[in-house]
């Protein structure tokens, strides 16, 4: 039984891994591909695809535990925060 | 539920930790030390802010008596610039910063909604000694010669020109906020995990609630100062360029990682003020908190809302105008849930059965010295009059009336008020009343003067200044004698009370509340039996009725208490 | 098992499921609180290069791209170890979380040797902005100072992650420290965020200017 509780933390645990692995290949082989300003959102977008996985499985954030998304989403909202204001600066200088 | 597992476990304390208080379960150095009791940690926390108190006092003590002449006589220029960065680094990071969260939230938040301890009890303690290896470090810095930037760092400054310990101190500020973060932690886990049975959310006390703001601001903020100030010392340490004109970098950039910690940081200091204030202003009038959801819904918009207006002290800087008069909107719009809170506590006060005891009037002088740092902080937020008073006097005087009038008068009322909880003994009412009034004339004169002289062209940060300011500085200078001795005096009779003053019953004040639920000093785990709640908070008289007249005589005598 | 959970359970909890609840959700305030420290260093990049964006481009194409896709493979794969190593002592499986943190172990031992090896290349190639520096563009200046802040204090947080990995190990199979103790989950949830640090260092440190 308890063979079969480990195959199958590895089985999900291997999943994630394989899917992050091609979230890799994929935003180094579209890091050589010229498309102007795209590549920068694009290496980020994937950044936060690789970056959401590992929260969602690795991090346990899928289970439905308001407290723990609470914390995540203040943080993020917060860095929401410090970079909009900042910027509203930044972009609006003469 | 939890309820029956807690009896169990009181059950199987050892018998005698049920008969000693937290001051008497165990004796000695190491079981202070190593102790993971939060009232002991509170101790520990006032027994080293009253250090730093001292040390930050005496540096504006020279600072005061420097400026009663017009010449700088009594320190160089040089040495001006080390007094006020020694004055503002000790103030805010190793006094006001930590002042009432560590010291009474610590020992009050377990009590006040019933639990044992908090929720980390052994991170509480390490976090007290991040705060004194932080506090050494600073000691370190000062003692090797000090520091000459300012509390604020500004680059290029400090990482390009300044000849002074800037690498010590801003590491040792980088540590204390490691120290802040983790009491943050430790008091949101606490609030969210720990609440005793039947304490909902709105039965919290707004002690609580403002504890809570409070860490959400130090968990949120303070690891930006961290970043900005690694930065700094990457720039000067290890001559990585990173906001240096010169190679393109942007000093701006500087300024607005050091405010988004720094202005929320105004309200680490005040937001427990207020908590404390809701707590003495209707015990003293015997009267429930007037609108308790709406005081819990502006200490959350406060704290939300804080870290929205950190541009408004940079103004001057180079900052884009449509920038400015955004972050201008932004800090007239914080200071509709601050007016909220006293309007209420005002209300409050309104056909209360009030007596004058000590905490309460801390508690008024708070709300005067508060509303006037509040309003003057609204011409501040008006751009076209910043720019004319901008690192003028009038700014010194604007925020000593929130940190000082505010976070400090407020800190003494709650020592009066929970010091018969904490100690067991009754503070002495005459001289504590003598010493209340004292603290508001004292700071007023101390600090109203900087008003006038502010509007007038005072700058901030000279040793010498032209003649004719001299009549408000020496105003200034007399005043803070008086602010001095108010100070000190309570520290001599608070000492006196523990071992002379009257012993103190559970509830000597007639207060609601858990904390007073338990006994006056109380034992190691709180509670000797674990408390459900069943009312919400401040039920000083029935809901539809007014405040029985005959519970407490209003005017009774006021003066010959001692 | 219930001599494993009285060893397990703290002051001032009832229960070891609290307690766990408090242990994930503190620490997620704590990463939290990380995320921001970061999040300063990030606007600081991300102010730079809107600042100059040609400089930026310019120095991305210089960082080792070999070194630091090696790298981003290594700390992915460990979090992977880290995460079975966590769930394989939740649920009581004794050899397969040791292994497993044995992996974590020695995957982040991989990446930090890595990376000194990498520092010594990008030092040789006069990629510090000091002295001698190689690049003339306006702003590579400022992009290797926060390419050395940045990979330097994202590997101090690794090598924090690494003490406290290898002391839960030790204690782990001392049997000092009962599998269900929640300082597992703890302490793999920290090594999971310096790992999305890294997964955000790595486009803008290593794959900018390459197209």
């Amino acid at each position: 039984m308890s063979g079969g509780e480990a195959r199958a933390i590895l089985r999900r645990g291997l999943l994630t891994w394989a899917g992050l692995l091609l979230l890799l290949l994929a935003t180094l082989a579209l890091a050589y591909v010229p498309m102007g300003w795209l590549n920068l959102p694009v290496g980020l977008a994937i950044a936060a695809a690789k970056a959401l996985l590992v929260a969602l499985v690795f991090m346990d954030l899928r289970r439905r535990d308001l407290l723990l998304r609470l914390a995540a989403g203040a943080s993020l909202l917060w860095i929401g925060f410090l970079f909009l204001l900042t910027f509203a600066d930044l972009l609006s200088r003469p | 539920m939890s309820g029956i597992t807690a009896d169990d476990a009181m059950a199987e304390a050892p018998q005698e930790r049920q008969g000693d208080s937290y001051l008497t379960a165990e004796t000695g150095l190491a079981s202070w030390l190593l102790t993971t009791d939060h009232k002991r940690v509170a101790l520990l926390y006032a027994a080293a802010l009253t250090a730093f108190f001292f040390i930050g006092g005496a540096a504006a003590v020279l600072i005061r008596l420097e400026l009663f002449t017009p010449a700088s006589d009594l320190v160089s220029a040089e040495g001006y610039n080390r007094l006020f960065t020694l004055h503002g680094l000790v103030m805010v990071w190793f006094f006001l910063v930590p002042a009432i969260p560590n010291t009474l939230g610590n020992f009050l938040l377990p009590l006040m909604i019933g639990a044992r301890d908090l929720a980390f009890p052994r991170l509480n303690l390490f976090s007290w000694y991040l705060f004194m290896g932080a506090g050494l470090l600073l000691l370190a810095a000062l003692l090797l010669g000090g520091v000459d930037t300012g509390w604020t760092f500004y680059t290029p400054f400090s990482t390009g020109y300044a000849h002074s310990n800037v690498l010590l101190a801003a590491l040792a500020v980088v540590l204390v906020g490691f120290s802040s973060v983790a009491t943050g932690v430790n008091m949101l886990a606490t609030v969210h995990l720990l609440r005793a049975p039947g304490m909902g959310w709105f039965r919290l006390p707004l002690l609580v609630w403002s504890i809570y703001g409070t860490a959400l601001v130090m968990v949120l903020a303070t690891p930006v100062l961290a970043a900005a100030l690694l930065l700094v010392v990457a720039e000067r340490a290890f001559g990585l360029p990173i906001f240096d004109p010169r190679q393109g970098g942007d000093p701006l950039l500087f300024q607005h990682l050091f405010w988004f910690y720094s202005h929320p940081a105004v309200y680490i200091m005040i937001l427990p003020a207020f908590g404390v204030v809701s707590e003495i202003v209707p015990c003293f009038a015997r009267r429930r908190i007037f609108g308790y959801t709406f005081m819990v819904y502006a200490i959350l918009m406060i704290a939300l809302l804080g870290f929205l207006v950190w541009g408004h002290h940079m103004f001057v800087s180079g900052q884009s105008l449509y920038a400015s008069l955004v972050f201008s909107f932004l800090s007239f719009v914080i200071a509709v849930p601050s007016a909220i809170k006293v309007f209420n506590w005002s209300f409050t006060l309104y056909r209360g059965q009030i007596s004058f005891q000590a905490p309460m009037l801390y508690a008024l002088g708070f709300i005067g010295l508060f509303t006037l740092g509040g309003l003057t902080g609204l011409v501040l937020a008006s751009v076209p009059v910043n720019r004319h008073v901008t690192d003028t006097y009038y700014v010194v005087a604007h925020f000593h009336f929130i940190m000082v009038g505010g976070a400090v008068t407020a800190l003494y009322g709650g020592l009066h008020f929970w010091w018969p909880k904490i100690t067991g003994r009754m503070p002495p009412d005459g001289w504590a009343r003598f010493a209340a009034v004292l603290m508001f004339f004292g700071f007023s004169f101390t600090f109203f003067p900087m008003f006038v002289m502010g509007f007038l062209g005072m700058p901030r940060r000279y040793a010498s200044y032209p003649p004719e300011f001299q009549v408000w500085h020496v105003l200034a200078s007399a005043g803070a004698v008086l602010l001095a001795a108010a100070y000190l005096l309570p520290m001599g009779y608070l000492a006196w009370s523990l071992v002379r003053g009257r012993r103190a019953g559970d509830d000597p004040w007639n207060a609601t509340g858990l904390e007073w639920r338990t006994a006056s000093p109380p034992p190691r785990d709180n509670f000797r039996v674990p408390p459900i709640v069943e009312e919400a908070a401040y039920l000083y008289h029935p809901r539809h009725e007014g405040p029985r007249h005959e519970e407490q005589e209003p005017h009774r005598d006021q003066g010959g208490g001692t | 098992m219930s001599g494993d959970v009285a060893a397990a359970l703290r002051e001032p909890w009832d229960s070891l499921r609290r307690q766990r609840e408090a242990a994930e959700f503190g620490v997620w305030i704590f990463l939290g609180s990380e995320a921001l420290l970061f999040a300063g260093l990030l606007l600081a990049f991300a102010v730079n290069r809107t600042l100059h964006p040609a400089g930026f481009a310019a120095s991305g194409r210089e960082t080792d791209i070999v070194f630091g896709t090696v790298n981003t493979l290594v700390l992915l794969t460990s979090s992977l170890a880290m995460a079975v190593g966590s769930e394989a002592a939740r649920a009581g499986l004794r050899r397969l979380a040791l292994r497993a943190l044995a992996t974590v172990l020695l995957l982040g031992l991989t990446f930090l040797v890595l990376k000194g090896f990498e520092w010594a290349k990008d030092l040789r190639e006069q990629l510090w902005p000091g002295a001698g520096f190689r690049l003339a563009e306006p702003g590579a200046r400022l992009f290797f100072g926060l390419y050395w802040t940045m990979t330097a204090l994202h590997a101090l947080h690794l090598a924090g992650g690494l003490a406290v990995v290898g002391w839960l190990s030790w204690q782990g199979w001392r049997g000092t420290r009962p599998l269900g103790s929640p300082a597992f989950q703890v302490a793999a949830l920290y090594w999971h965020l310096v790992d999305v640090v890294w997964i955000l260092l790595y486009p803008l440190l290593y794959l900018g200017g390459r197209a």
